[in-house]
């Protein structure tokens, strides 16, 4: 703790040393004048995030059953849609999905596709770290399975997912942290998250840089957290196999 | 049981484990002995045998009655039937008795109090007294073998099928096991064991099955096979298996 301590002060003095060198003309009145807006960014993302963050999860799950399916095709389709959308990139994607795609459906709501198109792009990522984490259960327990009797939807309720949820978790959450950075992207099809709001308020109030800096803090007080958790529901799950 | 396996043929890709294996038990045998040299097919039998896998050709009858070859039709039979691996296959994120009670309340329909009190039954018979919430990796070799033939009877199995149960064990761990086993075995257990054990074998099996190659190369009563192997290859396995006890 005293450590962690320690190793903030020093970064938090290397960060003011390069800014006291190239003289930079702060000016913080802009920033609290704009409190408002940029809070209301920040539930934007966060709300945002959390719903993206249910569907990836859903998304990538129903994915990696794809990819296991005992039907060629499935299997096939899955192994496409997790090529297509980890292979192009994010800002595309939501152009497409919002312009396009949403207009023919006739969704109104740039916020729904926001959410749909980043839990489908976080999702395909979330799709082979938990195919990873199903196929390392040994085919021992597998046929330990079969021998007891378990089906196949049994076999992967009570062995395959509990064991595999463990060993899907580091990844897992390094996805969730990206999500919440990438929702960001969401600026480009109209919606006024976090990112946007200090970008509005820079250039309102002529200075370039000092919304970033509580961007920052803002981005790691849930991410932080978050990467916490995780580590501590690692820890009850730990056993040794 | 009467047990008969006719042209059972089980491939993994060019390598045919199981090659037309054929035997019929004669008459009434309890405890069916497989034996043979290591890659024979005795696992891959024993496995056709219990409904865990089904041959590419050929068919087994238990009792007069063929089993079934499609996936349903072996489920239903592998829930009669309880098996103990080689590498114990325990659950390793439940404790011993979770282990033991999953599979009677989801398979079984037993209640959780009716599956508690079967599991904590068969734990305490086994010598496993105080280890009832332990998991598996704070278990020793043996008690992990234990709680898996545990696990394997809870269900009062028509059948219990052993893979080579003491293979991983030290001879401590073996002796414990197999007394277990020989008391299922003379409690009227019917078992079908594949093993390299073959001075246990003699004790409790009261029917040899010789596999090598694939291939049955010999079936006949313990009693037989032990005295007077029939095939020059059985006579030679027994020999190189009793050189050093």
């Amino acid at each position: 703790m005293l450590y962690a301590a320690g190793l903030f002060v020093v970064a938090s003095a290397a960060f003011y040393g390069v800014f006291a060198s190239v003289a930079y003309p702060w000016n913080w009145s802009g920033v609290w004048k704009y409190r408002f807006q940029f809070g209301h960014g920040w539930l934007t993302t966060m709300g945002l995030s959390l719903v993206a963050m249910v569907v990836s999860i859903g998304f990538g799950f129903v994915l990696m059953l794809g990819r296991r399916a005992p039907w060629e095709p499935v299997r096939m389709a899955c192994g496409g849609v997790v090529e297509l959308v980890r292979g192009s990139p994010l800002l595309v994607q939501l152009l497409i999905g919002h312009y396009i795609i949403a207009q023919a459906l006739s969704i109104e709501q740039p916020v729904v596709t926001g959410i749909i198109l980043l839990g489908c792009f976080e999702g395909a990522y979330l799709a082979e770290i938990f195919r990873g984490a199903v196929e390392s259960i040994s085919a021992s327990q597998l046929e330990a399975a079969r021998a007891v009797g378990f089906g196949r939807v049994q076999t992967y309720r009570f062995v395959i997912i509990p064991q595999a949820l463990r060993r899907a978790l580091p990844g897992t959450t390094g996805q969730l942290v990206s999500l919440i950075k990438d929702s960001s992207l969401l600026s480009v099809i109209g919606i006024e998250e976090l990112v946007q709001k200090v970008k509005i308020m820079n250039s309102a109030s002529y200075a370039p840089l000092e919304g970033c800096l509580p961007l920052v803090v803002a981005y790691l007080v849930v991410t932080l957290p978050l990467s916490y958790v995780a580590r501590r529901l690692e820890g009850r799950f730990a056993y040794e196999t | 049981m009467k047990l008969e396996a006719q042209a059972v043929t089980k491939r993994y890709g060019a390598h045919a484990a199981l090659d037309g294996a054929a035997f019929a038990t004669g008459g009434e045998a309890r405890v069916i002995a497989l034996l043979g040299p290591s890659g024979g097919g005795k696992s891959t039998l024993l496995r056709v045998l219990g409904c865990l896998l089904v041959p590419d050709a050929g068919q087994v009858s238990l009792d007069d009655r063929l089993l079934p070859h499609d996936e349903d039709g072996a489920l239903a039979e592998r829930r009669g039937n309880g098996f103990v691996f080689q590498g114990y296959n325990l659950f390793p994120h439940l404790t011993a008795l979770q282990n033991i009670t999953l599979p009677l309340k989801e398979v079984h329909g037993m209640t959780e109090t009716q599956a508690t009190q079967r599991a904590l039954e068969l734990l305490h018979r086994l010598g496993l007294e105080g280890h009832e919430h332990k998991r598996p990796s704070q278990l020793s070799g043996g008690q992990q073998q234990r709680a898996a033939i545990a696990r394997a009877l809870a269900p009062k199995p028509r059948l219990l099928l052993l893979d080579e149960p003491t293979s991983a064990l030290d001879p401590v761990m073996t002796g414990e096991v197999l007394d277990v086993i020989r008391e299922l075995a003379e409690a009227g257990q019917s078992i079908i064991l594949a093993t390299h054990e073959i001075s246990f074998a003699r004790k409790v099996a009261d029917w040899v099955v010789f596999l090598a190659a694939g291939k049955v190369q010999e079936s006949s009563s313990a009693a037989e096979f032990f005295t007077k192997p029939k095939t020059e290859m059985a006579r030679r396995y027994l020999e190189g298996l009793s050189k050093y006890r």
